[in-house]
């Protein structure tokens, strides 16, 4: 019979047991009376010589083996039963581990989805990225390095221990089935979804022989695009749809929720049929490579081929492939720097908790002081003190279990409108659900949480001095109980310290960014992303001409003052970063200052509101042609030049060609890595260049990423339709997308800072409102237990002022000791902020002081309401009351 | 009757595993007979009898059903699995292995005052 079988038929076992003995002392009994004794004196003898069958059976009991199973059912149905009995305590303690328990639980779970979910493929541990390897290359700053695309055909070619799929990220407009559009467009190898493990959702992957110049011209749809291009409906397959004036035939439709980009919005290509030239050459670097593992094959295997192939490569093609290598790195969801802010919610949302566990830990004191007795009575009655510990932690860990069923139903209702309320979007958001690592954790939790508020009080089940208790009654608390007591309050005043230094932090850190000066006015700008008509792409001077036209027909939309181009925009994701040097004698590139560059038409300083500070802005005499014209910034020219006198200088940019460039003029320094990260930003130098001056062979792909930019005389979102309208050119085939104002951008630069101080804000004044009830708690509970001591100075000829502030004083030093442990972790807490956060100081004595005051402030509000009744105490009753 | 001493630590199951091993026997029985056999030089407390038969029917050493007695009453009988019987085997023999070696040591001691 296995052990939860026997615990099964606990009621027969017991049955069988009782008969058992019973037979023995009959047996016993009979055979004594063969004996000769009278049958009364039998019983007798026979009862003697088993022992207390009582004790006999408790001793049966054990040796069952499911003895702590049964104590601990008792012991968890006694639990509940005290809990229903006190619902006052029970709501108290159950609504704060709740709270605690389900913010815990909500940022776990997307840390989970977000940081710790495995990439949603079948076997992800054996999908690797392969990059580029070069000295030179900062991957700090850039990120990691692509593929040229012959060089991932080698690759792959190559490789007998990876199974290699390229990607190229590329956008388009789609004509052709309804309006035009914008749409990603992923270029893809053939065999990208089988190296993913992905089946499509409708239709077939492309084939091999479609991977190749003068394939036919497949493409396959993104589940969304197929939604609402197609309706849905499964006959998309065989028709077509027009890409940049490209016509293909759709083959397939991936399943719903497939992320290779942030949208799923796509429209998958070839790689292999796309004729760009950028694609024939090892020079640039565009193929984003996933690879997996093949059956077998080790990742150190797949290292060492790829840096074999590397060497080949570099052998066979050194102008371009000296010092290029490649490595494989495992496949790792993209998630940006949203790791740091979840972290650090985290482990506030924890700090919550703790104060949580305090509060309840000095309700669960206090209960066990008044249960003193009773504990006391048990032991006194044989019960050994582990055993009332193990009760007294069953009893814990049930509250504890229970908050944390509360607590993980919060956290389902409240999940979605917290990632609604994230700063724009959070990566891997679908992945974010309560799965079984949350129930785990949320398990987890609990039960530490019952085990630290839980600890102390147990710990105090009474070992010796039993009569004393017994004879004391419940009403005197000992000074160690007095003492724990306020070892929680001062713990969870020190939690509230931190956390509110955070938010104090972080609150004064928005007030300095949105007082800062962007540099432009943002006020009445409106900003887009443009694509030109496919059919002009052709040729370079079709393209000047639709950019001019494109601008013409902006300026004339009513409302518009000015309209200019642009290529990176600030405060918007994207930018373009060069190296340059001010003598001709250039070194190599990771020894370049670098500076951002901006490719703008001459009205650029007109829309934006950007401040001329000396010489000229580019104008229409900067054309192809004439010298090479730059104006720079501020900050480029104190690096640059220092007090020079800037204007009239030459820089040579080694990706502006050979020949230097001429400084026209010198304007402000605008805040392109948003009003919080600019100060921190590694590269703040700042270059326009025009765009009449991009040379024929880049304008194709420069027209590709070019934004317009307009400055109105009203409301500039009012005017986006007629914009729309207005630039969408012969062929109806010119779109804008992405449509911001500079406002928006402007404000989006301080989401971050905007959505944490939130979340601290909510986080610490949840801390202070559980410090306040702890603060309370603890005083109102030992004032009460101190009437009689307090009846009895008065009747000594204590007034109430003097009780008002014995108690006040009393409390005053349980929040200093506090504030005092809370400022030496708050001020390292404030240092993390700093590191984490941009824009962020955690120097500000005045930050610290203000939070303090408002805490002293608080608890001193709490505490008055006990003071107060014990000041009123009636002496001659509460003499009595002894 | 003559003096009476404790149970060794430990032995009591050993006996137990004997007295079972003879045959299937209920609980008052066995305490009768160790009582018997051992001609009452060993004091068996009956009431540790009891967990220790549960103990041991619970580490799987005994297997146990009711079954009528000759008096024609319900009661349990105790029988050895075949765990339970190697257990006896390995615990008898080390046991006679100890009280060998105690006498030797006992005698060796005589010996040598010669």
């Amino acid at each position: 019979m296995k052990w939860w079988h026997r615990l099964w038929r606990r009621k027969q076992m017991e049955q069988q047991l009782d008969r058992e003995l019973r037979f023995h002392l009959d047996q016993h009994a009979a055979d004594l009376v063969e004996r000769g004794l009278p049958p009364g004196e039998a019983r007798r003898q026979a009862r003697i010589g088993l022992g207390g069958p009582e004790q006999v059976k408790e001793q049966c009991r054990d040796a069952r083996g499911t003895r702590w199973l049964e104590d601990f059912l008792q012991d968890f149905r006694y639990a509940l039963r005290t809990l229903r009995h006190k619902p006052g305590f029970a709501a108290v303690a159950l609504s704060t581990l709740a709270l605690g328990i389900g913010a815990t639980t909500v940022m776990f779970t997307v840390v989970n989805g977000v940081l710790l979910k495995p990439l949603p493929y079948p076997d992800p541990s054996r999908l690797v990225a392969v990059h580029g390897k070069t000295e030179t290359w900062n991957v700090a700053l850039y990120g990691e390095q692509n593929l040229a695309y012959p060089d991932f055909l080698d690759c792959q070619r190559d490789s007998r221990s990876l199974a290699l799929a390229g990607l190229l990220y590329d956008s388009g407009t789609l004509s052709e089935p309804g309006e035009a559009e914008h749409v990603d467009e992923l270029g893809a190898s053939s065999n990208l979804f089988s190296v993913l493990g992905e089946p499509l959702f409708l239709g077939r992957a492309f084939l091999p022989e479609e991977d190749r110049p003068g394939g036919a011209p497949v493409a396959i749809l993104g589940y969304s695009l197929w939604q609402q291009r197609f309706g849905g409906n499964p006959a998309a397959i065989g028709a077509s749809l027009v890409l940049d004036g490209k016509r293909y035939t759709v083959v397939g439709v991936t399943r719903a929720g497939l992320r290779l980009d942030d949208e799923d919005a796509v429209v998958y290509t070839p790689i292999g049929q796309n004729p760009a030239p950028y694609l024939q050459r090892r020079g640039p670097h565009p193929i984003t490579a996933i690879a997996r593992l093949r059956p077998g094959a080790t990742f150190i295997q797949a290292q060492e081929e790829l840096a074999l192939i590397g060497r080949h490569l570099a052998q066979q093609y050194p102008e371009t492939n000296k010092d290029r290598g490649f490595a494989a790195k495992p496949l790792r969801p993209d998630v940006g720097d949203v790791r740091s802010t979840l972290w650090l919610l985290l482990g506030a949302v924890s700090l919550v908790l703790l104060i949580a566990c305090a509060n309840v830990a000095s309700l669960l004191l206090a209960r066990a002081i008044s249960r003193e007795r009773e504990l006391a009575m048990r032991a006194a009655l044989g019960a050994a003190r582990s055993r009332l510990i193990r009760q007294c932690l069953t009893e814990s860990a049930v509250l504890g279990l229970l908050g944390g069923a509360v607590g993980v139903s919060l956290a389902a209702i409240g999940l979605r409108p917290f990632i609604f309320f994230w700063p724009g979007s959070l990566p891997r958001a679908e992945e974010v659900q309560v799965d079984w690592r949350v129930l785990l954790f949320a398990l987890a939790a609990s039960l530490a949480s019952g085990l630290l508020f839980g600890l102390a009080p147990a710990l105090r089940a009474p070992a010796q001095q039993l009569e004393q208790t017994l004879r004391a009654g419940a009403r005197t608390v000992a000074g160690t109980s007095r003492r724990l007591h306020s070892v929680f309050v001062v713990a969870e005043i020190a939690l509230a310290v931190v956390l509110l230094v955070a938010a104090g932090t972080l609150g004064r850190a928005l007030l300095r960014l949105s007082s800062l000066q962007p540099g432009l006015n943002v006020r009445n700008v409106l900003v887009t992303r443009m694509a030109l008509s496919p059919a002009t792409l052709a040729n370079p001077g079709q393209i000047r001409a639709a950019w001019k036209d494109v601008l013409e027909r902006a300026r004339s939309v009513p409302g518009v003052q000015s309209a200019t181009m642009v290529d990176t925009v600030p405060m918007r994701e994207g930018n373009n970063q060069l190296g340059y040097w001010t003598t001709a004698d250039v070194p190599p590139e990771n020894k370049q200052p670098i500076t951002l560059a901006t490719t703008v038409t001459p009205d650029y300083l007109k829309v934006m509101g950007i401040p001329l500070l000396k010489g000229r802005f580019l104008n229409d005499y900067d054309r192809m042609g004439n010298e090479l014209a730059v104006v720079i910034d501020d900050v480029l020219a104190q690096h640059a030049f220092g007090r020079q006198e800037a204007v009239g200088k030459r820089l040579w940019v080694p990706d502006m060609g050979p020949q230097p460039v001429r400084v026209v003029g010198v304007v402000g320094h605008v805040r392109h890595w948003g009003l919080a990260g600019d100060d921190q930003a590694q590269v703040r130098d700042q270059l326009y260049y025009p765009f009449s001056q991009v040379p024929d062979s880049d304008l194709r792909r420069w027209s590709e990423l070019m934004s317009i930019a307009v400055r109105t005389g009203i409301d500039p979102l009012s005017v986006v339709e007629s914009l729309r309208r207005s630039v969408r050119g012969a062929t109806n085939d010119q779109v804008i997308y992405e449509v911001r104002t500079m406002q928006q951008l402007a404000s989006a630069s301080l989401a971050r800072q905007r959505f944490l101080l939130m979340l601290f804000g909510i986080f610490s004044s949840l801390a202070l409102l559980l410090a306040c009830i702890g603060i309370y708690g603890v005083l109102a509970y030992v004032t009460s237990q101190r009437v009689p001591e307090i009846g009895l100075r008065m009747a000594l000829g204590a007034g109430s002022r003097d009780v008002l502030r014995m108690v006040l004083s009393q409390s005053l030093r349980m929040i200093f000791v506090g504030v005092g442990v809370g400022l030496g972790i708050a001020f390292a807490a404030a240092r993390i902020l700093e590191k984490l956060v941009a824009g962020v100081r955690s120097t500000d004595p005045s930050t610290f002081a203000i939070m303090i005051a408002v805490l002293v402030a608080a608890g001193l509000f709490a505490s008055y309401l006990p003071a107060r009744r014990a000041s009123r105490i009636d002496p001659m009753s509460a003499l009595r009351q002894e | 009757m003559t003096s009476k001493s404790d149970l060794p630590q430990g032995t009591l199951d050993l006996l137990i595993l004997k007295v079972i091993g003879l045959g299937p026997v209920h609980g008052y029985a066995i305490a009768q007979r160790l009582q018997q056999v051992s001609r009452d030089v060993v004091q068996v407390p009956q009431g540790s009898l009891y967990p220790a038969l549960h103990r041991l029917e619970n580490r799987g050493l005994l297997a146990a059903d009711w079954q009528e007695t000759e008096t024609g009453r319900e009661a349990k009988f105790y029988r050895l699995t075949r765990k339970g019987r190697a257990q006896l085997e390995t615990e008898a023999a080390s046991w006679q292995r100890l009280t060998q070696a105690v006498g030797l040591i006992l005698g060796m001691a005589e010996g040598g005052v010669e």
